[in-house]
């Protein structure tokens, strides 16, 4: 029978009188064929939230079915591309549409026409099942394609392509499944983005994300595998965190999620990352990201999608074995979404007019985040990274207090901190990190082994200081005790030459791991050496005025990166100057 | 002849609903002619079987169930487009009000415009010279940026648009064809006559395309205002090339008039009664603002709003926060202390001026004089809440001197004149001479070599002389 439009409001169009369509499904709607999914079936109507403009829908016009949800194609020409939230490439767009982007454009995300340099890596007669890799090709200069047999298919190889130049959609193999059927494998393969890909288990995290940020790598750490949120009011940094963080983490792979978003951000993350030079590969960062562009102005329930599509690629990518870390910006403005979606659909809202689904919609999210084994027996991770922003800057809103239950840690970004511009204006007194215990043994290991007494020192000066500040708040700060003083003074240096980091400085912007802790070896060997000689009956304002509190607050940017030697000069000027103090 | 429906099933506030239609199209225009012989406009916001719900831009006023003719035109609103437009004045939804009769269109133009494409924007790296030393020092506007106002009721924040107006310039080269698009939304009639006023008086009104809905016109047609107006300015900008700054005010009435178009539609509403879909809606506007490839020209927009209670948690300027890049904030308590034009410095920010100041756009030491800046008037906050606890006297020397880089910068470098246009020279220079009555070793956000050739406390006393004076 023919299904066609019944009404249309907004993104959500119904259709009267069908048991054609079933959940989830994917469908062409009218003339143009937007893209839109099912999202609700009753005897009498079906709903479809479409991912395009519905001006100019007329009813009557016809519904489409295609039998399958909403999926992915993934394949090789997937890294430093731009897609939109259903994974339409928007370079591609520009050329079909002009700077504008418009409807009804069913373009298939991959560049269909490239020839990749393909290596087959089974023969006839192979058994290979869900996960197995069957053919490789580089991607881009830093990251290999590894095709693999969808996870649900498993059978016998029959025939293989010789090595050589293929397309995307060019036959490799064809493999005999159980039940006697052939079937040919491309380069692509498709995946439904609400489904996560499986996985043979999980493994615990062990491992940091190193992200050369001091705060996060020392104070408040994250795993790879693990889930942390980003929530702050506006003007508070959380774009310019997660920028940081996609440029010098050290997962193989960035995906980036600009969800309802601004397009001048996207456009400064295209310009900038095709720009910077990764260190390590000498090759542009684009090389390693993947962007989805779902702006504010863009259908919002592609925003939906958008998120659910970052997430599938970025398993596809763990599935060969690499870590990945996905920055999603924001996760609140896909919150919205859902909500504009479900108060079309006339649902009983919940908080502040969010569907009562909300936490469990956050939860399937955050979930797909782990440290895995994967199908083909590889190791892999994905590492989800998503800013919140909460309503007026209150942290008791729905979708942080949500999202706060599903990570483990938490960067709150605060307002004074970023009116002072302390940036990162991560408040360490009301973030945390559950991760800590299990990565301490990666840092006494790898780093130095007081690495964890050297960051609770730290963090206890900077508890100390908190403390002190409510008195000084009240009388001033001229009443403390000496000890009380030196305190605030060594949290200042911690404050101002630790925590403290400038994006725009060539050695600031990433630290590794040795220079932060030589850093802290620093500051924690002053405040000692300080209490010593306060003990001893010298006067604060003696040892402030040797000069290594302010010398300290400028080492981030005097000691190069590349010359850590340098610390054991600092060392000795401490012992010294404060060593050498006499009453 | 097209069909013509007569009647109509429902009206409910600014919304009529007629049955029996077919071949209709979501978003379509229809002309509701009454029996009077005046027409009217409505557009097509729901679709439903063989109902049609439309809003009416004109209002239902007048309009019974049977004394209309709808036809329906099967086409989204368009507006005439043509450089002429530029001096001329328009209602809400488009039409010439000035008497001068219709703009002959060299092409027309759909309001509803079509999302940007990510990959075709360029990032916006040049800015505007507005003459006013806060904004152009700590809060640079750049070409292409969405930089919002945030005002009170009874603060100046029309005086300081009409002063940008004024005084907006571009400099170096590719400043090409600068013009201006001026959307007022539910603004009074004496508000709307002095910006006309302040336009001609000026000399201004000749680059000025204006879109004036007054607060007794109709809702619907305030919700069409600002997209009339970017229509225009996407068209001025990215067809003819030219630099096109859109100000828009008061967004505040015109999410109010999208709050009863949505009530009235019975629509489920999200926090303090605002539809769900405020943050897309006023996205769809925002993001109407840039620069893209192909094109010499830029759409910048300066929003005005007027925080409800001065709240600036409350939906409107929060979610417009989250859209744009960056804010100006007015502060009553500097306001009511006299000082034009009264911006919180710590609470504005442009997210763009980064990029586009320094060597080769404004000058070289315009980053560190801004930080240090507004690193040295936080620190004036804190001693201030101090001095409030145990008096001036109690505070140190350092404490001191803060209170008093904070009366002078105030003073000084916040307030000047409605007719003082500062260049970026003397607007950098003066911030400079104002630091320098501060201790050196309190500059910390400035790199030695550059304070070594610039400090110097002498350039500081003839404001500490005034201020005691």
């Amino acid at each position: 029978m023919n299904n066609t439009i019944y009404s249309i409001n907004g993104p959500v169009v119904k259709a009267a009188d069908t048991k054609d369509f079933s959940m989830l499904e994917m469908v062409y709607v009218g003339e143009k064929r937007l893209i839109g999914e099912v999202i609700g079936v009753t005897d009498k109507f079906t709903t479809i939230q479409v991912y395009e403009d519905t001006a100019g829908l007329k009813i009557g016009e016809p519904i489409e079915s295609t039998g399958s949800p909403v999926c992915a194609n993934l394949g090789p020409g997937i890294i430093s591309n731009i897609f939109d939230g259903i994974e339409r490439p928007l370079r591609d767009m520009t050329k079909l549409n002009g700077a504008f982007i418009a409807e009804g454009n069913a373009l298939f995300s991959l560049d269909t026409e490239k020839k990749y340099d393909v290596t087959v890596t089974v023969k006839a007669g192979d058994k290979l099942s869900g996960g197995d890799v069957y053919c490789t090709c580089p991607e881009t200069a830093l990251i290999t394609h590894k095709c693999m047999i969808p996870p649900n298919v498993s059978g016998e190889v029959v025939e293989t392509a010789p090595n050589g130049q293929y397309t995307v959609n060019d036959t490799i193999i064809k493999l005999k499944l159980t039940d006697g059927t052939e079937i040919p494998l491309t380069m692509v393969q498709k995946w439904a983005i609400k489904r996560a890909r499986p996985i043979a288990k999980r493994l615990s995290a062990k491992r940091p994300l190193i992200t050369g940020q001091r705060i996060i790598d020392t104070i408040i750490p994250i795993a790879k595998g693990g889930a942390a949120a980003i929530p702050g009011g506006f003007g508070t940094g959380k774009t310019m965190t997660q920028h940081q963080l996609a440029k010098w983490c050290d997962a193989d792979i960035i995906v980036y999620i600009g969800c309802g978003e601004r397009g001048n951000e996207m456009t400064q993350v295209l310009e900038e990352f095709s720009e910077l030079i990764d260190p390590k590969s000498n090759r542009p960062l684009t090389d390693r990201t993947v962007l989805i562009a779902n702006t504010s102005n863009m259908p919002v329930a592609a925003r939906e999608a958008s998120i659910y599509t970052g997430i599938t690629l970025a398993e596809y990518y763990r599935d060969m074995g690499y870590h990945i870390a996905i920055m999603a910006d924001s996760t609140s403005r896909w919150a919205e979404a859902l909500r504009e979606i479900s108060g079309r659909l006339e649902e009983m809202p919940a908080e502040e007019g969010f569907p009562a689904y909300l936490p469990s919609r956050l939860s399937e999210f955050y979930e797909r985040a782990g440290y895995v084994e994967n199908l083909n027996g590889t190791e892999g991770s994905v590492t989800i990274i998503g800013a919140v922003s909460p309503q007026g800057s209150d942290f008791s809103e729905p979708v942080t207090q949500n999202t706060k239950r599903f990570v483990r840690c938490f960067w709150a970004l605060d307002k004074s901190l970023a009116y002072a511009r302390h940036y990162p204006a991560i408040d360490w007194n009301q973030s945390y990190s559950e991760y800590v215990e299990e990565l301490s043994d990666f840092y006494t290991e790898n780093v130095s082994p007081d690495f964890m007494t050297l960051r609770q020192e730290i963090s206890n000066i900077l508890q100390e200081e908190t403390k002190l500040m409510e008195i000084v708040k009240l009388i001033g700060a001229d009443v403390l005790p000496d000890d009380q003083k030196l305190a605030i003074e060594t949290a200042r240096v911690v404050r101002v030459g630790f925590l403290q980091q400038n994006a725009y400085h060539k050695d600031d912007t990433y630290v590794p791991l040795e220079k932060q802790m030589l850093m802290m070896r620093v500051i924690t060997s002053i405040y000692h050496k300080s209490l010593d000689a306060l003990k001893n009956g010298v006067m604060l304002s003696d040892i402030l005025a040797t000069g290594v509190f302010e010398k300290a607050i400028k080492m981030k940017y005097d000691i190069p990166n590349d010359k850590l030697s340098m610390f054991d000069d600092y060392l000795k000027e401490i012992d010294e100057k404060i060593g050498g103090l006499t009453v | 002849m097209s069909l013509q429906y007569v009647g109509l099933k429902d009206i409910n506030g600014p919304l009529v609903a007629l049955e029996g239609v077919s071949g209709v199209s979501f978003d379509e225009i229809a002309r509701i002619r009454l029996n009077d012989g005046t027409e009217r406009i409505g557009r097509v916001v729901e679709l439903s079987g063989d109902r049609a719900v439309l809003q009416v831009f004109e209002g239902t006023k007048g309009i019974s169930l049977e004394n209309t003719r709808t036809v329906f035109s099967g086409k989204p609103l368009e507006i005439p487009l043509a450089v002429e437009m530029l001096g001329r004045v328009f209602n809400g939804a488009g039409k010439p009000i000035d008497g001068l009769g219709a703009v002959f269109p060299e092409k027309m133009g759909d309001v509803n415009g079509q999302p940007l494409n990510p990959v075709a924007r360029k990032y916006p790296r040049n800015y505007i010279h507005t003459g006013i030393s806060s904004i152009d020092a700590l809060m640079t506007l750049i070409r292409g940026q969405k930089l919002p106002i945030f005002s009170g009721s009874g603060l100046s924040h029309n005086k300081l648009a009409v002063q940008i107006v004024k005084q907006a310039k571009l400099t170096g080269e590719g400043s090409g064809d600068f013009a201006i698009v001026f959307a007022a939304m539910g603004v009074q009639n004496d508000v709307a006559d002095y910006f006309r006023r302040s336009f001609e008086e000026t000399g201004a009104s000749e680059r000025v395309c204006m879109f004036l809905n007054l607060s007794s016109d109709p809702i619907i047609e305030r919700l069409l205002t600002p997209m009339c107006a970017l229509t225009a300015a996407e068209y001025l900008a990215f067809e003819k090339n030219m630099h096109i700054l859109v100000i828009m005010t008061d967004m505040t009435s015109y999410a109010e008039a999208l709050r009863e178009f949505s009530s009235s539609k019975g629509e489920i509403p999200g926090r303090k009664g605002y539809p769900g879909y405020l943050y897309s809606n006023l996205a769809s506007l925002y993001e109407r603002a840039g620069v893209i490839e192909g094109s010499t020209g830029s759409v910048t927009q300066i929003p005005i709003l007027t925080m409800p209670n001065d709240d600036i948690t409350h939906p409107i300027p929060d979610l417009t926060a989250y859209i744009t890049e960056g804010q100006i904030v007015f502060d009553r308590d500097l306001d009511q202390r006299g000082v034009y034009p009264g911006l919180s410095v710590l609470l504005s920010l442009s997210r763009l001026m980064k990029d586009g100041i320094g060597e080769g756009y404004t000058r070289a030491d315009h980053a560190a004089v801004s930080n240090q800046l507004f690193a040295a008037y936080a620190k004036v906050q804190d001693a201030r809440s101090l001095a409030s606890v145990i008096g001036e006297e109690e505070l140190s020397d350092t404490d001191r001197a803060y209170l008093r880089f904070g009366r002078i910068f105030e003073e000084n470098f916040l307030n000047q004149g409605f007719d003082e246009n500062r260049t970026m020279d003397e607007t950098l220079d003066l911030g400079w001479d104002l630091l320098c009555s501060l201790p050196k070793s309190e500059l910390d956000r400035i790199d030695e070599k550059l304070l070594e050739e610039k400090y110097n406390p002498e350039r500081a006393e003839r404001f500490i002389e005034e201020a005691r004076g």
